[in-house]
């Protein structure tokens, strides 16, 4: 009998298809407001401040995105999601890119079907002890209970450091990061492990930062990046080169001083011509107005000065550089070239 | 019905499934129902379409993949290199075990306290009231984060036990130790065990709990003839033997002869590196989630108890008491047997409440079927329908071997009419 009706069904379904196929970018256009999916609040990467505002470095490239798609930095609608949620919300439309310190992973990127378009932050998994425990080293670590966001590869990585060393330990699944700050301060774990720039983070946010050690080793290698789902290639383009404009503003030397300067008067250098719309016609190839870079740079400057604002060393995060300098400083990171 | 030979018969004509009042409300109905259907065939179809096209169709073979991750507690043997499949397994378990330890507790504390409210000692009876009031009024997952926020915030770290100047203590000779982490309790142990038995090779039973449990079961059936017994002798005569005696020595004897064959002794839990080792570690999100689960269905039983033991008439207290009846006898022996058939039925919608609700561990971290195919499963394979029907299967299944055997064992002591 279900056979008979299924055809009919069928034809439904085809039609509805035809429709939820369409561009992503249309649908932000239309919609006047990019959904983009974040963390449910870490210190300078994403978290909203005193006035209610997203803030961070994370939120920094939603906003990229949104000004280049947009016009309009501040046309983002922030969607918190946990280490569990964020996928599901992807997939399902809920939100039109992630940008939460998510591992570029295969599975991930093969199998859970999203298009990873860049790396915004190279890091790698860390353990934060207090002080006073006396660890040096995450070898020590025998019989520890362990706070970790439930969810993440963190979680992964902890079982195989602990199977690979021979050593035991006690997982305290957490939802959040500040529920996990809270049962580490309490004592009811002895480590909470994260991303080292997530340690650095909640690390910050503590009354005595000092008394909190990061232990030496990283062990694994965390590529965080905007993702965007399968299937809608222009839409993957728009949030990879909007990244990678940022990236390549601070190699050029472009920033959110002389962006305006550079843009008046036509420069020597075609690539950063190029970049900024004054020569070629990069941004109609992405169905934007030719000066997209030039508002993704303005929205709050080039990848260095986000760096700086949110996460560098004269924050209360106090991250250095480190491989994500650029290219020509021995850091890793490279946009490929505008041409 | 007699058929009327006379009457000329109606031929039936199509319009007639309209028009005539007869047929109209089955045709209705048959109408409804095949647009039912459709919209249900349509939205399968359609779920089906949409997820194929997304790459993901539905197909459960991710379940035999290594799950890569690691759970707290486990009651089967479990490492990171299992399956996604024995993960889940793992986390039914510990779905079914706070079910277990939360039904058991709720019904202890909701019967004591639905007749305590009806005492006629005002300030107990005010007591009881507050309680299921606050218990009832506020949503249960704020009660598992406020115990889940007392356990931790309250009790010492594992590091105040330690050293010289330790500003923590165990409890009961050092047995006992309440930390932010957790209960650690002693564990029986046995020094001359007798193995475990493994089961298909899936998981192991402890035979000492096996001889235990024998043992136990024996010995109640014997105290259950002993019982039968003093009836019978009661009916004949009208006088009870003294059997108490007789009766705890039959249960209590063949155990204690068992448990010194086994060479049982008492682990006690030892401070050692980060943690307490040895003994059995009951985790504050056990704790949590079992007492707030237990506390808060314990109100709604409360009032289901009150409810049973008003509808019973006074008349039945009074007849008791002429009879020359203890008020404790008289509700042991005449209201709650007669209340329970009132019981009962609402009773089973309790548990099953319970059982539900146990699904906002996650809130704590403890380890259930949702935290585990639910939780990590689906977030590492990206499976969510696969993963979501699964769990649906899992509860209805639990749901409806409550409700069997409940209603078993509401069949058992309903009322014989005759």
């Amino acid at each position: 009998m279900k056979k008979s009706i299924i055809p009919g069904a069928l034809t439904m379904v085809a039609c509805a298809a035809a429709s939820a196929g369409a561009a992503t970018l249309d649908d932000v256009k239309a919609r006047g407001k990019l959904n983009c999916g974040t963390n449910t609040g870490l210190v300078g990467f994403a978290a909203p401040d005193a006035n209610g505002d997203w803030q961070g470095f994370d939120v920094a490239v939603c906003r990229a995105v949104a000004a280049a798609v947009l016009g309009d930095s501040s046309a983002v609608e922030f969607v918190p999601t946990t280490g569990k949620t964020r996928f599901t919300a992807l997939a399902s439309g809920e939100i039109d890119m992630l940008v939460r310190n998510t591992t570029w992973t295969f599975s991930r990127d093969v199998d859970l079907k999203f298009t990873f378009v860049g790396v915004n932050y190279y890091d790698g998994q860390g353990f934060m002890v207090p002080k006073a425990l006396g660890v040096s080293s995450a070898k020590e670590l025998d019989g520890a209970t362990v706070c970790i966001q439930t969810g993440t590869t963190t979680e992964l990585n902890l079982a195989d450091f602990f199977r690979v060393n021979n050593i035991s330990y006690e997982p305290v699944p957490i939802e959040t990061n500040e529920q996990a700050q809270q049962q580490y301060l309490a004592g009811a774990c002895d480590v909470y492990t994260t991303d080292a720039s997530g340690l650095a983070a909640t690390r910050a946010t503590f009354e005595d930062p000092s008394a909190h050690v990061v232990l030496p080793e990283i062990i694994s290698k965390e590529p965080l990046g905007p993702l965007v789902r399968h299937g809608d290639d222009e839409w993957a383009d728009i949030v990879r080169w909007t990244l990678n404009a940022l990236i390549a503003a601070e190699e050029y030397g472009v920033t959110s001083a002389n962006i305006d300067e550079l843009t008046a008067t036509v420069t020597t250098n075609p690539e950063v011509n190029r970049l900024l719309g004054t020569e070629g016609a990069l941004g109609g190839m992405l169905g934007l107005s030719p000066d997209w870079a030039v508002k993704a740079i303005k929205a709050g400057g080039n990848y260095g000065e986000l760096f700086e604002k949110y996460i560098g060393q004269n924050t209360p995060i106090g991250l250095a550089r480190g491989l994500n300098a650029q290219w020509t400083d021995g850091g890793l990171m490279y946009a490929p070239p505008f041409r | 019905m007699t058929s009327h030979p006379d009457l000329p018969r109606e031929t039936f004509r199509l319009r007639m499934l309209i028009f005539d009042t007869r047929y109209r409300s089955l045709t209705i109905q048959i109408v409804t129902l095949a647009g039912f259907m459709l919209l249900v065939s349509w939205m399968i179809s359609n779920t089906v379409q949409n997820l194929a096209e997304l790459g993901k169709p539905i197909e459960f073979g991710f379940l035999g993949n290594q799950a890569q991750y690691d759970i707290n507690q486990t009651l089967i043997a479990y490492t990171s290199r299992d399956t996604h499949l024995r993960a889940a397994v793992v986390g039914l378990l510990n779905t079914l075990l706070v079910a277990f330890l939360g039904c058991a507790l709720a019904t202890v504390m909701g019967v004591t306290i639905g007749v305590l409210r009806l005492s006629r000692n005002w300030l107990v009876a005010r007591l009881m009231t507050v309680y299921v009031e606050i218990f009832r009024n506020v949503p249960v997952l704020l009660w598992i984060l406020f115990f889940m926020a007392i356990l931790i915030e309250s009790l010492p770290p594992p590091n105040a036990f330690r050293g010289e100047d330790a500003t923590a203590s165990m409890l009961l000779g050092d047995s006992v130790a309440l930390t932010n982490r957790g209960f650690y309790i002693p564990e029986p142990l046995f020094s001359r065990s007798l193995g475990d038995l493994s089961v298909f090779g899936a998981f192991e039973i402890s035979l000492d709990l096996v001889a235990f449990l024998a043992v136990l079961a024996a010995g109640l059936w014997v105290s259950a003839r002993i019982r039968a017994r003093a009836d019978r002798i009661q009916n004949r005569t009208g006088l009870r033997p003294t059997t108490w005696y007789l009766r705890l020595g039959v249960v209590v004897l063949p155990l204690l002869i068992l448990l010194a064959a086994l060479g049982f002794h008492l682990g006690y839990p030892e401070l050692r590196g980060f943690n307490f080792r040895g003994g059995i570690y009951m985790r504050n999100s056990l704790i949590a989630l079992w007492l707030a689960l237990s506390f808060y269905t314990a109100a709604f039983i409360a009032e289901i108890v009150r409810g049973g033991i008003l509808a019973i008439s006074k008349g039945q207290t009074e007849a008791a008491a002429a009879l020359g009846l203890r008020p404790n006898r008289i509700m042991s022996l005449v209201i709650l047997p007669q209340a329970l058939r009132v019981i009962i039925p609402p009773l089973i919608s309790q548990y099953l409440n319970l059982t539900k609700n146990s699904s906002l561990a996650i809130a704590v971290g403890y380890m259930d079927i949702t935290g585990t195919l639910g939780g990590i499963t689906m977030g590492q394979t990206g499976r969510e329908l696969e993963c979501v029907l699964l769990m649906m299967l899992f509860y209805l299944a639990i749901s409806l071997v409550i409700s069997t055997a409940m209603n078993w064992y509401d069949a058992r002591v309903r009322l014989v009419e005759r």
